[in-house]
């Protein structure tokens, strides 16, 4: 995995930029001790690391803003990062450049009723949100498994997905404002505090999410909240064979129902977790469907009554259902105990994240059981089957040569099946280094050339987040800067008849 | 400054359209882009000499209902749209207006791509999403006459810039859009609306806010100020038969506290919100301007106390419509944006004759660093101004 040459003479002048970000933020926010900053040199994608130039906690968009502006003058590259639990290595340090971390800024600054708004900072833990909002019987519904530790700000960079958004839609489907820095100082307020501000006018905070910190520095976000269901009641499905079980996921969405949650895990990652957590399922189950369904208690029941129905009609091994709270934390503690769980069976794992569409999920899971023989590496699926997001978890053990690139060679197998069925890189997780150079099975030059040229509108200077999303630099010197007068016409000085 | 009568062209492939404005580029020509033609005049007045006619780029291109997902070409008629989806029992979740009469185009029809560009919702986006979140995937031409698609098909997906919810709400100043993905939902299978008359706008939206905070799934919220006639607050819930009455039941319980409650069932509920949704009662009057205003529900009554006209309240109260004269249109503008710029929110001169939409603008006019990044946006998609340009004005002028 290529990153960008590191710029020697920057490195070298470490103490010189350390003390210049020191004025901006204060002595104790700016760390350059080796040790230190180790804790920062990578993200939830572990098998790579950098050690960041210096790590610096700003608490304010100003602060942020002269950071940037500072940056900018000395052509200092930055990386930003929330909690850094991004799968995808987006949050990956550069040896030359500098880690902008937004832990400081974690203020819930407004709460409005009546807008049903919360605005906060990037820095705030996606899971405060709706404990601060609980009492007004409102919450923040984005909930990706990472949500007790990663942070607004990540969710919006990699706009996050997480079990509820194919019911209630992904990070996006919730921001109604933004608040950004970009790379020449110049603060931007897109949208507003309130249900529509996304629809003003030419609108331009859909650039901003899921941009993977290539764009902005994203420095407050106006996010919507829904009122809690009532009601919240789920269905293990226990099925005989794999097929039985996306049979199923398709039939339920055929009859109408969108589940606040559908979700499948595979026999391995059933063995792993019974292992774990102590046995979850009947020994003839091998796959599991979770389906949660949410909302007035008279909808909820009416929906679990059909659903039983659907997956007794395609042949159920097993069927729970919850009646309480405690049965439903009981009955999602297997999903949830998955990753973990996997922890205990192999030395390493390498989750990937792809999207195909539902009705392709019997061929791609024949597709990935066919890689697996071929680069020789066992692994588990467990996914979003409602919205077709994959994340086979690749079994294998780093201290092994070669186990490493097969790993990565058997997830880019996985994920170009995945396009070839009709589905994307990444549902989730986002392209950061993992996929980037994967980009061009599913986008032509065209395509990658027009993403290139936006990147250059908000960041000419390159100097936001590079190496990350796109396989080649966007060299945006070359696209030539847009001119003054759009009225001046092209190649004037070219004789026309 | 349109001079001759600009020249009509209706390619019927988008390898046409892509060579058009290729030509376009060359040749130094400036493109309308003209889908159904039915909200031309939203915006301002674009300075074309060629109209591109998109109108031949129609048809559902892929459409499986049990994956909830439609692929069509940008102008095919929102109507038939529904059509096709009430066949298999599924919609549109964010309830597309049909303008056309309101922009006093009543044989036309409005197009997705139109829709899409201009980023309209009805009441149902309260509980849905807009039709930005329903945007899957776009093929499209851009200013250079490139073809180029962004998304898919599938319902996740955050590989790469989100091009479709960039183009979703450009006004044709990007990309000409040729084909749309678009999320389907169920449709439901009853809807009964309750109804409250007599509340001023302070009250109804108190009420309104207070309903939308209850798990009831609300589908939509209005307030219809009683200037002119007697005021009216209504309330949507859709769903299945029990579940609909049981909510309607909690609903009712807290709306009695306000005054005497009516419903609406079946035909009548769904005849009522048509009329919301499209802007009928303000149709009636072409001569009238209409201003859109966007902002937060907690500031909708004072700012909207402050100006004169025919007030519509969706959204539960942050999408407000406001319908007066002319003349009242020209006295009150500047103060309209002021108040609505100064709560975070923006006042859009949504429907008013050419001449008054090149004096006064349409759009709330942004700081500096926001019109500065939004040309930057738009040269990179259309370095040569060739898609409707004037139709932001500022932005696509590229004046500060």
């Amino acid at each position: 995995m290529k990153m960008p040459e590191p710029d020697q003479s920057v490195i070298a002048r470490r103490a010189t930029i350390a003390a210049k970000l020191r004025r901006i933020v204060g002595y104790e926010w700016v760390i350059d001790n080796e040790a230190e900053r180790r804790p920062y040199e990578s993200d939830g994608l572990t098998a790579y690391s950098a050690l960041p130039l210096l790590v610096v906690l700003p608490q304010s968009t100003e602060e942020v803003r002269q950071i940037l502006i500072y940056c900018r003058q000395e052509n200092i590259k930055l990386v930003p990062r929330g909690s850094g639990t991004s799968l995808s290595g987006g949050a990956l340090p550069l040896e030359d450049g500098i880690l902008l971390t937004t832990a400081r800024m974690n203020r819930i600054i407004e709460v409005d009723p009546d807008d049903r708004i919360a605005r906060v900072q990037p820095g705030v833990q996606n899971i405060r949100v709706t404990e601060a909002v609980r009492h007004l019987g409102l919450c923040y519904m984005p909930d990706p498994s990472s949500q007790v530790i990663s942070t607004i700000g990540g969710n919006v960079a990699e706009n996050s997905g997480g079990v509820h958004c194919l019911k209630y839609g992904v990070t996006s489907n919730h921001v109604t404002g933004l608040e950004a820095v970009l790379m020449s100082g110049d603060v931007v307020r897109l949208g507003g505090d309130f249900l529509g501000g996304t629809e003003q006018d030419f609108d331009l905070t859909a650039g901003l999410i899921g941009s993977e910190g290539l764009l902005a520095v994203i420095t407050e976000i106006s996010l919507r909240l829904v009122p809690q269901p009532p009601s919240a009641r789920v269905l293990s499905l226990g099925f005989r064979s794999a097929d039985d079980a996306s049979r199923c996921v398709g039939a339920i969405i055929a009859h109408g129902i969108i589940p606040a949650g559908l979700e499948f895990m595979d026999k391995k990652c059933i063995g792993a977790v019974s292992a774990y957590v102590g046995d979850i399922t009947k020994p003839d189950v091998e796959a599991m469907l979770l389906c949660e369904l949410d909302g007035p208690a008279v909808e909820v029941d009416s929906l679990i009554a059909m659903v039983e129905s659907i997956a007794r009609d395609i042949g159920l091994a097993e069927l729970q259902i919850s009646t309480t709270e405690e049965e439903r934390d009981r009955l999602w503690r297997g999903r949830k105990a998955v990753y973990g769980a996997m922890g205990r069976v192999a030395r390493d794992l390498y989750v990937t994240d792809g999207s195909i569409p539902r009705g392709k999920l019997p061929e791609i899971l024949k597709r990935i059981d066919e890689l697996s023989k071929k680069h020789g590496l066992d692994y588990a699926n467990c996914f979003h089957a409602g919205d077709g997001n994959l994340h086979p978890v690749i079994l294998f053990d780093a201290a092994k040569p070669q186990d490493l690139s097969k790993a990565e060679a058997f997830g880019a197998d996985i994920l170009t099946a995945c396009i070839d069925l009709g589905g994307v890189l990444t549902g989730e997780h986002g392209v950061g280094v993992e996929k980037r150079d994967l980009m061009t099975h599913q986008f032509t030059d065209i395509d990658l050339a027009q993403q290139q040229r936006l990147k250059c509108a908000f960041d000419p200077y390159e100097l936001l987040n590079p190496g990350k999303v796109f396989p080649t630099p966007c060299r945006c010197g070359e696209f030539g800067r847009p001119r003054a007068n759009s009225r001046s016409r092209p190649f004037s000085d070219i004789p026309r008849f | 400054m349109p001079s001759a009568a600009p020249h009509r062209l209706t390619p019927n492939h988008i390898d046409d359209v892509a060579e058009i404005v290729r030509e376009a580029n060359t040749a130094c020509r400036r493109c309308e882009i003209i889908g159904g033609g039915t909200k031309r005049s939203l915006g301002n007045p674009v300075d074309a000499d060629l109209q591109l006619d998109l109108s031949a780029i129609a048809g559902v291109e892929m459409y499986e209902p049990e994956e909830l997902v439609l692929k069509v070409r940008a102008a095919t008629p929102v109507s038939h749209i529904r059509q096709v989806l009430a066949k298999r029992n599924q919609q549109l979740a964010f309830e597309p207006p049909q303008y056309a009469a309101l922009f006093g185009n009543c044989t036309a029809e409005d197009t997705i791509g139109g829709i899409v560009a201009c980023n309209l919702s009805g009441p149902r986006r309260i509980l849905s999403g807009s039709v930005r979140d329903a945007v899957l995937g776009i093929e499209a031409v851009n200013g250079r006459g490139e073809t180029f698609k962004g998304g898919g098909r599938t319902v996740k997906n955050v590989t790469g810039y989100d091009i479709p919810r960039i183009l979703t709400g450009s006004f044709g100043v990007l990309a000409a859009i040729t084909s749309i993905t678009l999320k389907i939902h169920p449709a439901p299978a009853q809807e009964v609306t309750l109804v409250l008359t007599g509340l001023s706008d302070t009250e109804a939206i108190q009420v309104l806010s207070g309903a939308l905070r209850m798990p009831l799934d609300i589908s939509a919220a209005v307030h219809l100020s009683g200037r002119l006639s007697a005021a009216v607050t209504a309330v949507r819930l859709e769903g299945f038969a029990e579940s609909v009455a049981a909510r309607a039941n909690e609903l009712r319980k807290y709306l009695q506290k306000m005054g005497a409650v009516t419903s609406m069932a079946g035909d009548g509920s769904s005849a009522f919100w048509r009329r919301q949704r499209d802007l009928s009662d303000f149709a009636a009057d072409p001569a009238a301007c209409v201003w859109r205003l966007l902002l937060p529900v907690n500031k909708a009554a004072q700012v909207v106390a402050a100006i004169r006209g025919e007030v519509l309240y969706d959204w539960g109260g942050s999408q407000i419509f406001i319908k007066m004269s002319v003349e009242g249109t020209q006295s009150q503008a500047t103060s309209l944006r002021t108040l609505a710029g100064e709560v975070g929110g923006s006042a859009c001169l949504f429907k008013a004759p050419a001449a008054l939409r090149l004096d006064l603008g349409t759009f709330q006019p942004r700081p500096r660093a926001y019109q500065e990044l939004a040309e930057r946006i738009r040269a990179s998609f259309d370095p040569n101004s060739v898609l409707n340009p004037g139709k932001l004005a500022v932005v696509s002028r590229g004046a500060a």
